[in-house]
């Protein structure tokens, strides 16, 4: 492959895009195709067929605002339709070239207003399942440049200058972490996509490998490159088939284009990538858990140093990202690091993907420049709260974030800003709160969940976790005193100064930020016994609620 | 050359060639047992005890590093699936929308918690974290199939559409 022939197969597609006057593209993303997508493309493209237009209905990505799928994008025109049927296909297909179905308007409102697309330019528009669609809208180019026109220390570099910091949550320099891999020696090395998306709740990573496969093979080929690694592999929760399906065949398409396997670019260099399967467990989003993973064994970490940059996979050095920071880097090299740096705050660039869910009136995938305020994308972007409720909370970081109030909305997204107001940016979950919510309960869902996720290996997190679970459950039942309040803030200290890994270190986070800003409705469980938003049942509950399920009915035929 | 031993495969049920398949593929390397398991549980469901010593002898693993895997992981099963499977998700944004009112809906029709299966054998409870339709939450996963912006009453319609059966 060389840049003519590059251009040749941007050009042959382009050339069949030429022969159609309308596309009409149908979103295939798991939220639209879990109500039939796929039925009203085939009808569509049936429809048009009937009727002589020139109409192209490709099946694309996500595209973003799932709660109002299934989703159609006309193009030129740029039409948004939301909510369509099968049976919409025909006047779909009549009013191409004429006035748009006012019927199908998805209305969206401002949920476009701000948003700043680079990991999601390709996402509705092109076909996820064929290369050549992902070539015409210049993709493979920054590998092409990268490999023929760049060192791999020049490669670093602009990853460098990008300011381009992991997207996982961490928020560690990617340029630093590519350079500390690159200086290891080392004959064999390694590069893993974490696509192990564990936090509930967020669905950006799923989004990005099932709608643009291609932009994270590129992105860990350049990786590759970069730090002298030939086998690559990415790490896929099981929970995902779509984008399992997906990668499966992006990749087999990637070799037959010969972006993957040997002497790519007709260089020297040697890639190719392999995908293996998560299996249900949170803890292996952390790096080590992750290798362990790969190598067939129980996901438990280790402790670190050494870092996998130095001893990952098999003992040889290794590069971990995340799949969203593999997809901010065709365009650094495409465009420059300085052209990435150019949005952004000063020590968070570029932009980040939200999976905005919740008690929110519009839902989905957004990305916005980093240094957008909170309540610019809940209240801007996603509308704010329905049903004439209050907006109470919005938790970001899944389990290992926090809860902010409403007096933080003003708050401009970026890595260091979210930590020190007691959440982190995590991957990208974004979940709104309203007055129904009971943050006493929320914080002890979070427990639950590092409880039953945590992987056994240190004390403080296999211990702690049931006990600070116990404690949030006594005070939701309004069994707790002042003293188990003490206890709990002590055990928060305790579990996230002495555990293992980031789950351990990280899951007092939930019940702190929520102590931080929502004391009064621990109080209340505590000294009232009465839950503010009414959702726990507080004070001694009567006997027969104590009965569930069977036992319940044993007990009826015994009366 | 040396040759390596291998178990005989533990009956002439075809999917078994499937199995050794996935490990041929990957030429019987240890790392492949979470491939291995993956490929055995998505052809017989889940996971006995036959199956594990088979896996675990093939790829030369001891026995109890395959049972640790497999009981580490909540994808994998031990026990056989009901004819139908009710999944409901349990993520932050479910969790928000009311889907612990999903569980104890169906806790209170089937008599059975999660990860149970009904005495006979028609339906199998489970939770699951995160399906990643986060925008349509409350999801349910009925046979895999699924089920967004769910809601009790319908949750028990399902249900009791499988039992109609």
């Amino acid at each position: 492959m060389n840049a003519e022939e590059l251009q040749q197969i941007a050009a042959a597609a382009e050339e069949e895009r030429g022969k159609f006057d309308y596309e009409v593209n149908v979103c295939m993303g798991t939220s639209c195709l879990a109500q039939h997508s796929d039925g009203i493309r085939d009808a569509i493209e049936k429809e048009a067929e009937g009727c002589g237009k020139r109409c192209h209905a490709r099946r694309t990505g996500c595209m973003g605002p799932c709660a109002a799928g299934p989703m159609v994008l006309v193009e030129p025109a740029g039409i948004l339709y939301g909510h369509v049927h099968e049976a919409d296909a025909k006047e779909i297909v009549a009013s191409l070239g004429a006035e748009p179905v006012a019927r199908l308007d998805p209305q969206l409102g401002s949920y476009f207003e701000g948003q700043h697309f680079r990991v999601l330019e390709n996402v509705g528009h092109i076909d996820p399942e064929k290369v050549d669609e992902y070539v015409a809208r210049g993709g493979y180019e920054a590998l092409l440049k990268g490999l023929t026109e760049m060192t791999p220390a020049a490669v670093i570099e602009q990853i460098s200058k990008s300011g381009l910091r992991g997207r996982g949550g961490g928020g560690y320099p990617t340029g630093l972490k590519w350079d500390t891999v690159a200086r290891v020696k080392g004959a064999q090395k390694y590069v893993i996509c974490n696509g192990d998306e564990g936090d509930p709740g967020a669905f950006m990573d799923r989004s990005v490998l099932e709608s643009d496969p291609q932009r994270v093979i590129e992105g860990m080929t350049i990786a590759a490159y970069a730090i002298g690694a030939s086998k690559g592999y990415i790490y896929v929760r099981a929970e995902y088939p779509l984008a399992v399906q997906r990668l499966t065949v992006a990749l087999r398409e990637a070799r037959r284009r010969g972006f993957l396997g040997y002497g790519i670019c007709e260089t020297t260099f040697n890639f190719d990538i392999d995908i293996r399967l998560g299996a249900g467990a949170f803890v292996c989003g952390e790096e080590t858990a992750l290798i362990a993973s790969i190598e067939g064994k129980r996901g438990s970490p280790r402790p670190r140093p050494p870092y996998p940059a130095v001893s990952g996979l098999w003992g040889d050095p290794t590069l971990i990202n995340n799949v969203e920071t593999f997809a901010n880097v065709a365009p650094i090299i495409r465009n420059g690091g300085e052209w990435f740096a150019s949005m952004g705050t000063a020590r968070s660039k570029g932009t980040k993907v939200f999976a905005l869910t919740g008690r929110i009136r519009r839902t989905g995938l957004v990305e916005v420049p980093m240094g957008m305020t909170l309540r610019q994308i809940i209240f801007g972007i996603g509308g704010g709260v329905p049903d004439g409720r209050k907006f109470k909370a919005v938790q970001t970081g899944g389990p290992s974030g926090g809860c902010l109030p409403e007096e933080h909305l003003d708050l401009s997204i970026s890595y260091d800003a979210l930590i020190s107001a007691g959440s982190m940016m995590g991957s990208g979950g974004m979940i709104v709160m309203d007055d129904t919510s009971c943050m006493v309960s929320v914080a002890r869902f979070f427990m639950e969940f590092c409880m039953t996720e945590s992987c056994g290996k240190c004390i403080p997190c296999r211990a702690g976790t049931v006990q600070m679970y116990e404690l949030l459950s006594k005070i939701c039942r309004g069994e707790a005193t002042r003293r188990d309040l003490d206890q709990l803030t002590e055990l928060c200290e305790v579990v996230g100064a002495t555990s293992l890994c980031g789950l351990g270190q990280t899951a007092p986070n939930p019940v702190l930020s929520t102590l931080r800003y929502f004391r009064h409705e621990y109080l209340a469980h505590i000294d009232e016994k009465r839950c503010p938003a009414g959702v726990c049942q507080c004070g001694p509950p009567p006997r027969q609620a104590d009965l569930t399920g069977t036992q319940g009915a044993a007990v009826e035929v015994h009366a | 050359m040396l040759y390596v031993e291998r178990p005989p495969l533990p009956s002439d049920d075809k999917r078994w060639r499937i199995v050794s398949g996935t490990m041929r593929k990957h030429g019987y390397s240890r790392n492949a047992l979470i491939e291995t398991l993956h490929t055995v549980q998505s052809s017989f469901g889940y996971l006995d005890e036959p199956a594990i010593r088979f896996v675990a002898q093939s790829l030369r693993v001891p026995l109890s590093q395959a049972y640790g895997v497999v009981t580490f992981y909540h994808f994998f099963s031990l026990k056989p699936p009901g004819k139908h499977t009710c999944t409901i998700c349990l993520g932050t944004a479910c969790y928000i929308k009311g889907s612990d009112k999903l569980v104890a809906e169906a806790e209170k029709l089937l008599h059975i918690r999660p990860g149970e299966t009904t005495p006979d054998g028609e339906v199998s409870l489970a939770t699951v974290r995160c399906v990643g339709d986060c925008g349509r939450a409350p999801v349910a996963l009925f046979d895999g199939e699924l089920s967004a912006q769910m809601e009790p009453a319908r949750l028990a319609q399902r249900l009791d559409d499988w039992r109609a059966q």
